[in-house]
């Protein structure tokens, strides 16, 4: 019994060490899950006269979707959230980070624009906010516009299938 | 995601301190606030574009007169405890603070019983006790 005590201590070390291995530090849990989002006003990327808002947001399932030109994972997941915005199960709202606005308004012209309105963000104070710190980030909030799962990392059509579009369904039911 | 990295922040001085004091609180309070780019910088240590902005947003924090407590909050509200580099102690980070002293305890009792059980040297009868003396007297004579 007590020779098998070292293989026992190793066997558990190496199922803990397995278990980190697989892990993404980057991972940070966000606290804003299950807050009221964070209150914003910014530009449109459109049209800088006029403003778009938290209130925005409000009122059906929403999605915000943290983005900017220098960002290689934003696309990389460019075509995932064109499908998921052709689902129409939810309004995207794109957060244009620390970016030129011209890029910003090509890369949309160029691949294809899968957000019902785009708010500029230039100086990132928003993006504090939000508690954002490495693009793309993807915030989903319900109805009442409530933070309710945030992803941090590019979108996969097998992500969407298996874990946003089943939660939007949640929400919608107001389960 | 975003790894951007370029020519060193130009330090403390884009900043303006009204004196050392504040200097010194301000320096202290990046140095508590994790990059959460880098995760293993500190805000004064990162070069990276967001820690950048944070130190920004802690400095004019500071300016609009918020205490140190208040500008930690600001920023656990947003990015949560792993923002701080000393957690606090609560529920999720119980096994931080009193994991290494668990396994100390641990490994003591371990130790502990291992010598406890070990036999005992074997005692000797007095004539054997008398043998003994009698041959370390010969043998210091």
């Amino acid at each position: 019994m007590k020779r098998w005590l070292p293989l026992g201590i190793f066997a558990v070390l190496a199922v803990l060490l397995g278990i980190g291995l697989g892990l993404d530090p980057r991972k940070v849990p966000s606290p804003l899950i299950g807050k009221p989002m964070p209150a914003f006003e910014l530009s449109r990327l459109d049209n800088p006269e006029s403003t778009v808002s938290d209130a925005d947001l409000r009122g059906t399932v929403s999605i915000l979707n943290v983005w900017g030109t220098w960002c290689a994972e934003c696309r990389v997941e460019h075509d995932a959230l064109l499908r998921l915005a052709r689902t129409g199960e939810a309004r995207i709202v794109g957060l244009n980070w620390k970016d030129d606005r011209d890029k910003a308004r090509q890369w949309l012209r160029d691949l294809g624009n899968p957000y019902a309105v785009t708010a500029v963000d230039a100086d990132g104070r928003v993006a504090i906010d939000w508690g954002v710190y490495g693009a793309p980030e993807t915030f989903i909030m319900d109805a009442e516009g409530i933070v309710r799962y945030k992803h941090i990392g590019a979108l996969t059509d097998e992500l969407v299938s298996r874990e946003i579009l089943p939660l939007i369904k949640r929400l919608k039911s107001g389960a | 995601m975003l790894i951007v990295v370029h020519a060193s922040w130009g330090g403390l001085e884009a900043y303006e301190f009204k004196d050392a004091a504040e200097e010194a609180r301000f320096k202290a309070l990046i140095v508590e606030l994790r990059c959460l780019v880098c995760q293993n910088q500190s805000l004064l240590d990162s070069d990276a574009e967001l820690a950048d902005d944070l130190r920004r947003e802690t400095y004019n924090l500071m300016k609009s007169g918020r205490d140190d407590a208040q500008i930690i909050q600001f920023l656990v509200d947003r990015y949560g405890d792993f923002v701080r580099y000393r957690p606090p102690l609560n529920a999720a980070t119980a096994l931080i603070w009193f994991g290494p002293l668990a396994v100390f305890l641990l490994g003591g009792f371990w130790v502990y019983r291992t010598v406890r059980r070990q036999q005992p040297a074997p005692s000797m009868s007095e004539d054997q006790e008398k043998r003994a003396a009698r041959l370390l007297d010969e043998d210091a004579g």
